[in-house]
């Protein structure tokens, strides 16, 4: 299309031709420029413009172009920037996912400054660079005055004033007789490209349909990630990468082809003896693995305790059940950091933990206890409990049982348990011991009933 | 224009009456537009070019490979281990993100001081930052273990109901190097764009003109675009003057804000910035001297610019080596036995070997650049160049390895060994880096002939439009410029 344009010499007349894109005029230099910039503006053109292969400064304001809004922009995406650093940390960090980190408090300014800086560099740079974009109407592939021949010198050595036909004073021979008048060297008029310069309608539609169906992946992954009440996922995740997940090892049930049988169970070695250093005695198994006797709960221990049982017990207790229940049992203000945090987040599947020590609880007999940890609690159709049979064994689920009658009874002890000395106080609270005699006596008396109260359970038990 | 018609003279003497040229040889611009581009229009480059760039892809693809294999294996392919679990790759972040530096300072620093020396070599100096940047980004992000799951470094939301926790540097550091990397990209693209086009109105063939075209984004070189352009560039190296102060800052921040000994120290903000402009002088060196020599830019890169450079590899060098010394100071004066023995450790202990490599190349070696033809000799400055890059890589395994080699418990001390995929990782990023830079060399304008064809002497409208009687009061406005000995 460069070889339409119309070059004109000084002696020709009225232009044939058209319609016109404008004009556009070389000059020789970037003083030259200037000068015909400033009688450019003065002539009151409108829509033109001087293009030169690298800024010269002076020739906007000798153009008479006004200062760029720019800066603003970029000083209100800094302000935004810090503003969204600020209320992203403080908001992450101290309302939605509270962060203790050393007891410090959890909204401090100092430690959220390098973020703010960096959002707020971020913000203002992205601003600078696609707003002098915007503001330029960048990117524009076909531009008026880009048709003339000699124009693809502009980005070289070329100084160039190019005045559009839409302007009002635009005249064809007048206007380039005028930007000769001015110094030009070279003076073109540029027809309007053919519609072979435009890019095709259909480019712009393939554009959109690609920017479309590019969404499509993103939101497929959002559908199959999204999991609801109102909407449950009834396939497992896709695991892409498999992580731990799936780890290339035998289990049980599973076929091995490594071994001749095909079983990835192996039975023990010919000869194997179980290894047990208190071997268990002889014990009923079916009160002792259900908690039952026919269809009534067993009310009585099927196995010995001792202080060895309880031992584990708690120990026991810690692990499983003070995570809902709490390290006491009494559920309320004291119960455990899962039932505290499913609490804190306001989870609607979460049914509280029952308080161990409470009056239905005490009254239950322990094989009724036993169930419950064997098969958990099914409340509305759910498990509100988890059934802990397989993680932990029969024994130990007796000694939690034992554990916990050892917390009811400090939660609501019976004036049995503190001794004589206390039931003396107890019955005469006027009394209190004076001499160092009976200080010593009520302490001895206070040794004595905290080994009678760890006695005590087992005689529960026994009657 | 008969005025530059200067052969290739020495322009590091400086006379106070005639201000030494930029810019050497018959430049008007043309020829500045011819030399540069031409470069790029070369139906082939150089034999030297497919030599160094085969040996560059190989290296890269060994990296990949690699970055695959651990991948495939895990961590343990490096010789990370209790208690060293940072290892090479950090010291590799940490000694790539510094390379990255000295061209934002070159850039940014020096354009708002109006130093118009760097624009012969901004964008030579910008591409290494942006190229740098990415083998820095990659370390990091392979060493986290489970790479697939590296977005959980930034803060989004998630089904977890998560978030990071803001009052870790090492999170600050996500947004630190990120958002350098993307300013840096932006600073680079935005001064290219002229340039590009000029590559667009040159183009021959119609797929250089397409994608030349594509991303020149239309520019013409209107002086309304102008206007818009030179403010917007004002701010991005006013943003990343800042930004490239704090990047390294932050980088110091993962060591400083910890409590072991040899890092828990204030002196590491400047102490890191001032070996990260260090190092990306001498890389910056190291690849200009060859790179002028082979492309034929003595006249555009002179003698002067390279002096110049070296005059600042000095400069920092001198306060790094300050800084070493005051560590000892500190470490001294602080009482605190721990902090006396990482210092004592690191100059006579197991790695001492490492620290005294490090103190030649960096304090003791570039004290050669006092003397001016240590300054003007390019291969002279070229091997000083090279082992302050060494001894700068020396420097981050100094302070990481020995550090955690041996912290507060004894019984808890052990010994660092690279294992062969750390070493060769190592190499694989240098492969990395070059693939992407004789990329650059290849198919972008290496110099910024826009930058360049403004300071030349004939940009200057002032002593041409005094003849012209209209003589716009503009005239005056930019008739500052002190005239040059034409």
């Amino acid at each position: 299309m460069n070889r339409e344009a119309v070059s004109i010499s000084p002696d020709d007349g009225p232009q044939e031709g058209g319609p016109w894109l404008g004009a556009a005029a070389r000059f020789a230099g970037p003083a030259e420029l200037l000068a015909a910039a400033q009688r450019m503006n003065q002539a009151g053109f409108r829509r033109w413009d001087c293009h030169s292969p690298f800024p010269i400064h002076g020739l906007e304001r000798a153009m008479g172009v006004r200062p760029t809004i720019l800066p603003w922009l970029v000083f209100a995406a800094g302000l935004t920037g810090a503003l969204v650093a600020l209320l992203l940390q403080w908001w992450t960090n101290a309302v939605a996912y509270p962060f203790l980190i050393s007891g410090k408090p959890l909204f401090s300014l100092p430690a959220n400054i390098p973020v703010i800086f960096e959002l707020t560099v971020l913000f203002a740079a992205l601003t600078a660079f696609f707003g002098a974009l915007l503001l330029n109407g960048l990117p524009r592939f076909i531009q008026p005055g880009t048709t003339a021949a000699s124009f693809a010198s502009v980005t070289s050595d070329g100084f160039f004033v190019t005045v559009q036909a839409s302007d009002p004073l635009f005249d064809p021979a007048r206007t380039a007789a005028f930007l000769r008048e001015l110094g030009a060297v070279e003076v073109e008029l540029c027809p309007l490209p053919k519609g072979a310069a435009e890019i095709p309608r259909g480019v712009y539609w393939a554009l959109a349909v690609i920017a479309v169906s590019a969404l499509l992946p993103p939101l497929f992954i959002a559908r199959a990630r999204n999991h609801t009440l109102e909407a449950p996922q009834e396939q497992p995740r896709i695991h892409i990468i498999k992580d731990m997940d799936f780890q290339p090892k035998l289990k049980t049930q599973r076929i091995s082809t490594f071994f001749p049988d095909r079983l990835g169970m192996r039975p023990p070695v010919p000869g194997t003896l179980p290894f047990d250093p208190n071997p268990a005695p002889a014990i009923d198994r079916g009160r002792f693995e259900t908690g039952r006797e026919g269809d009534q709960f067993v009310t009585e221990f099927p196995i010995p305790v001792d202080a060895a049982l309880m031992q584990r017990g708690r120990e026991r207790y810690n692990v499983f059940c003070a995570t809902c229940h709490g390290l006491t049992g009494e559920g309320g203000m004291y119960e455990g950091m899962t039932a505290r945090r499913a609490r804190a987040r306001g989870e609607t599947l979460w049914f509280p933990p029952a308080a161990l020590t409470s009056q239905s609880v005490r009254e239950q007999p322990v094989g009724k206890i036993f169930d419950t940890i064997t098969h958990g609690v099914v409340r509305e159709g759910r498990h509100s409990m988890p059934p802990y049979a397989v993680q932990i064994p029969p024994r130990d689920r007796w000694a939690i049982i034992l554990y916990m009658l050892a917390l009811q009874r400090a939660r609501a002890p019976s004036p049995d348990d503190f001794g004589a000395a206390s039931r003396t106080a107890a019955s005469s609270p006027t009394s209190a011991p004076t001499s160092p005699e009976e200080t010593r006596a009520a302490e001895g008396g206070t040794g004595e009933s905290s080994a009678e109260s760890s006695a005590a359970p087992m005689q529960g038990i026994q009657s | 224009m008969s005025a530059t018609t200067v052969s290739l003279e020495d322009n590091t003497f400086t006379d106070p009456r005639r201000r030494a040229p930029l810019v050497l040889g018959s430049a008007d611009f043309a020829t500045v537009t011819d030399r540069v581009a031409g470069l790029v229009e070369r139906p082939r480059p150089p034999l030297g070019w497919y030599i160094g760039f085969a040996a560059a892809v190989v290296w890269m693809l060994v990296f990949f490979g690699l970055v695959g294999y651990l991948f495939l294996t895990g961590v343990g392919v490096w010789g990370n281990n209790s208690p060293v679990f940072w290892g090479f790759p950090i010291v590799n972040f940490v000694f790539w993100v510094g390379i990255g530096h000295a061209g934002t300072l070159i850039s940014a620093i020096l354009f708002l001081f109006r130093q118009h020396w760097r624009t012969s070599i901004n964008r030579f100096a910008e591409a290494m930052t942006v190229f740098a940047v990415v083998c820095a980004g990659l370390f990091p992000a392979i060493h986290v273990g489970r790479v697939w799951l590296v977005y959980w470094l930034f803060p989004y939301p998630n089904p977890m109901g998560m978030w990071p926790n803001f009052r870790s540097p090492l999170l600050w550091d996500v947004f630190a190097v990120s958002t350098y990397a993307t300013v840096s990209v932006l600073f680079w693209y935005l001064g290219m764009i002229p340039d590009l086009a000029t590559l667009r109105d040159r183009a021959v063939t119609p797929l250089r003109r397409l994608l030349y075209g594509l991303f020149a984004l239309g520019w013409t070189g209107s002086a309304r675009h102008w206007h818009v352009y030179e403010r917007a560039y004002l701010f991005l190296a006013a943003l990343a003057t800042p930004l490239v102060l704090s990047v390294h800052s932050v980088v110091s921040f993962d060591f400083a804000v910890s409590q072991v000994p040899g890092w828990h120290t204030t002196i590491f903000p400047p102490y890191f910035v001032a070996g990260a402009i260090f190092s990306g002088f001498a890389m910056v060196v190291t690849l200009m001297v060859p790179a002028r020599a082979f492309f034929g830019l003595k006249e555009l890169v002179t003698i002067r610019h390279l002096d110049n450079m070296n005059k600042i590899i000095l400069a920092t060098g001198c306060m790094v080596g300050y800084a070493y010394a005051v560590e000892f100071f500190t470490a001294w004066y602080s009482g605190s036995r721990y902090e006396l023995f990482a210092f004592v450790n690191r100059a006579l202990g197991p790695y001492a070997w490492a620290y005294w490599t490090m103190v030649a190349c960096n304090v003791v070696i570039p004290q050669l650049l006092w003397f001016k033809y240590f300054r003007t000799t390019p291969w002279a400055m070229w091997i000083i160049a090279v082992l302050v890059n060494v001894g700068m890589w020396f420097e981050r395994f100094v302070i990481i390895i020995t550090s955690l080699t041996r912290d507060y418990l004894p019984s808890s001390w052990g010994m660092f060994m690279p294992t062969w995929v750390d070493l060769c990782m190592l190499a694989g990023s240098f492969g990395l880096f070059f693939t992407l830079f004789l990329l650059f060399c290849r198919y972008l304008p290496m110099v910024a002939m826009a930058e360049v064809k403004g300071v030349l002497p004939q940009a200057k409208v002032h002593h041409h439009a005094e003849h012209e009687a209209s003589a716009a009061p503009v005239g005056h406005d930019v008739a500052t410029a002190p005239a040059h000995g034409v």
